[in-house]
């Protein structure tokens, strides 16, 4: 077994270049940095918050752990072994462990299949051997666990309300019983009263199965709050990484507060 | 106590579909004085966007959406007028700037050009067109006019985007600035930077804004006043300090109780829901 101080997730000099872009007469661009060199580890049951501006690399952090973007270089360790530079096929059991939620929840939803679609999918993948019925079952019993009534099975993506849909989206993710979840600006599309209710689900979500949350968002207010450690980036790099009271209380780094210093208080 | 400048009675807007009809608004009214900031808040869905949209008619015509009630515009009304008089109210006197700058601007005519456009449209008067648009593009603190100007939108970033927009709007000098969600799409250090520019503008031309805002932290540094909306309906109306420091309807307590602050760590975040379930 897994040591209990070994993380789940370790990063070690992850970096994602994209290739300049090919210029007048052929001439290569500068390679776009869009992860350089970052490090981090993520401990089972925690979550780790992602704060920075547009362009910063946390969503592409986030996608490189999942596949969803090259990496370059670096190493992604998951319990001690390196899922980095795995092919598709064999990184097919992480995708089971390991889950991602999208910041906009009406593009993330297939527009033409209804929720029992959307939530069957996953498990026809991960889980063939379950029945149709108990597939149905299932799909019900993830309803429920956000808070969503099972009638809604049958209904569209386009018939629900954002909050209602990002619920599906988190209901979707933790259908193949993920361990680790990705969660890509889960409420900065939501109103403040919406963003409440979904932030607290993710939090009950997370005592109730022991998830562990990397979790990226550009709100100080939302990272702080769900946060046990929170990582500061700018420009592709870490800036800075600490305790919420530390990066809040006293931040080191002038690129942090200066984004304290741009939230309005009140 | 100053005038006002804009005096909104009873205003109502009603869409009908087929035969549903949905009441988007009901029973708004306001009044706004120059260089007034008044701050709009509430959820999706509550009407606050479609107010604003109604008082120069940026609606679907009649009948398929009603406006009812009264806007008077510096004495004139503005309910009933033609979509021709109206056509000069927008822009010239009521000049929008939207949330995503990116959408708002065409993407195949250069910033100098779609500035260009709203000056010959609503000011025929200026000859030197390309003067009109650098100088635009110099009051809302842009330091390299002539680059931006030649520039497609998606050369530019967000932040200039709707810097770009901001100049569009105010080079017909408009006596109203609606702000629709002007800073939602952008970065907290960009959207203090907008923030900031649209303070200046209207310190230096009087000019009146309503804010459009689901930010209660921009509604507190930036806002004379606030109404808070719900189901198309102003639930609450007041001087911001008061409306944000002791609110008096159940629905601006709860939305206030929501927002998670920095430094102020709880356990469990406070949802509309709990705090509705008490009244």
């Amino acid at each position: 077994m897994n040591s209990p101080a070994q993380p789940l997730l370790e990063v070690r000099d992850l970096s994602v270049h994209y290739p300049g872009r090919t210029t007048w007469l052929f001439r290569k661009g500068a390679p776009k940095k869009a992860v350089d060199q970052i490090s981090f580890t993520v401990p089972r049951g925690k979550t780790v918050g992602v704060v920075g501006e547009s362009g910063s690399g946390k969503s592409t952090t986030g996608k490189a752990i999942i596949k969803l973007a090259p990496l370059t270089s670096g190493q992604i360790l998951y319990e001690g072994q390196d899922i980095g530079g795995l092919t598709n096929q064999a990184f097919k059991p992480w995708r089971k462990k390991i889950q991602m939620i999208f910041q906009d929840p009406y593009n993330s939803l297939n527009p033409r299949a209804d929720i029992l679609g959307i939530l069957s999918e996953p498990l026809e993948i991960h889980f063939p051997k379950l029945s149709k019925a108990d597939r149905k079952d299932r799909c019900a019993e993830l309803l429920a666990g956000v808070q969503l009534s099972p009638d809604f099975l049958t209904r569209y993506p386009h018939e629900f309300s954002g909050g209602q849909r990002q619920r599906i989206g988190i209901a979707r993710a933790l259908a193949v019983q993920p361990e680790l979840i990705i969660c890509d600006e889960p409420v900065s599309a939501l109103d403040v009263s919406v963003q409440a209710e979904v932030v607290n689900l993710l939090q009950d979500l997370q005592a109730k199965l022991g998830l562990t949350y990397l979790f990226i968002g550009h709100d100080l207010a939302v990272i702080e709050h769900v946060s046990d450690h929170i990582l500061v980036m700018s420009q592709g790099q870490i800036v800075e990484q600490g305790s919420p009271a530390e990066i809040l209380g006293s931040p080191r780094e002038a690129y942090t507060r200066r984004l304290l210093a741009a939230v309005p208080k009140f | 106590m100053s005038v006002p400048i804009l005096k909104v009675r009873d205003l109502g807007v009603t869409f009908r579909t087929g035969d549903r009809t949905t009441i988007a608004s009901t029973e708004v009214n306001f009044e706004l004085t120059a260089g007034e900031v008044l701050a709009v808040v509430g959820e999706s869905g509550s009407g606050k966007s479609v107010s604003a949209l109604a008082l120069t008619r940026l609606l679907p015509p009649s009948p398929s959406c009603e406006i009812t009630g009264s806007i008077e515009l510096n004495g004139r009304e503005l309910v009933g007028l033609t979509e021709g008089q109206l056509s000069k109210v927008r822009g010239r006197e009521i000049a929008y700037i939207f949330q995503e700058p990116g959408t708002s601007l065409n993407p195949v005519y250069t910033i100098g050009f779609q500035i260009g456009e709203a000056i010959e449209l609503h000011r025929p008067e200026i000859s030197d067109r390309r003067a009109a648009v650098l100088a635009a593009l110099r009051d809302v603190h842009i330091d390299d006019p002539a680059r931006v100007a030649d520039s497609y939108p998606h050369e530019l970033s967000g932040g200039m985007q709707q810097r770009a927009m901001i100049a569009m709007a105010l080079a017909c000098d408009p006596k109203i600035l609606v702000a629709d969600e002007p800073t939602t799409a952008l970065d907290v250090t960009i959207q203090q930077e907008i923030m900031d520019l649209l303070a200046r503008l209207r310190r230096e031309r009087g000019m009146s804004i309503i804010l459009i805002t689901h930010n209660f932290g921009i509604v507190a540094n930036f806002a004379d006043h606030v109404q808070v909306m719900r189901k198309g309906r102003i639930v609450e109306h007041g001087p911001t300090a008061q409306v944000m420091g002791d609110p008096q309807h159940e629905y601006t307590k709860g939305l206030i109780a929501c927002i998670p602050r920095l430094g102020q760590r709880r356990h469990r975040l406070t949802t509309l829901k709990d705090e509705l379930k008490v009244s």
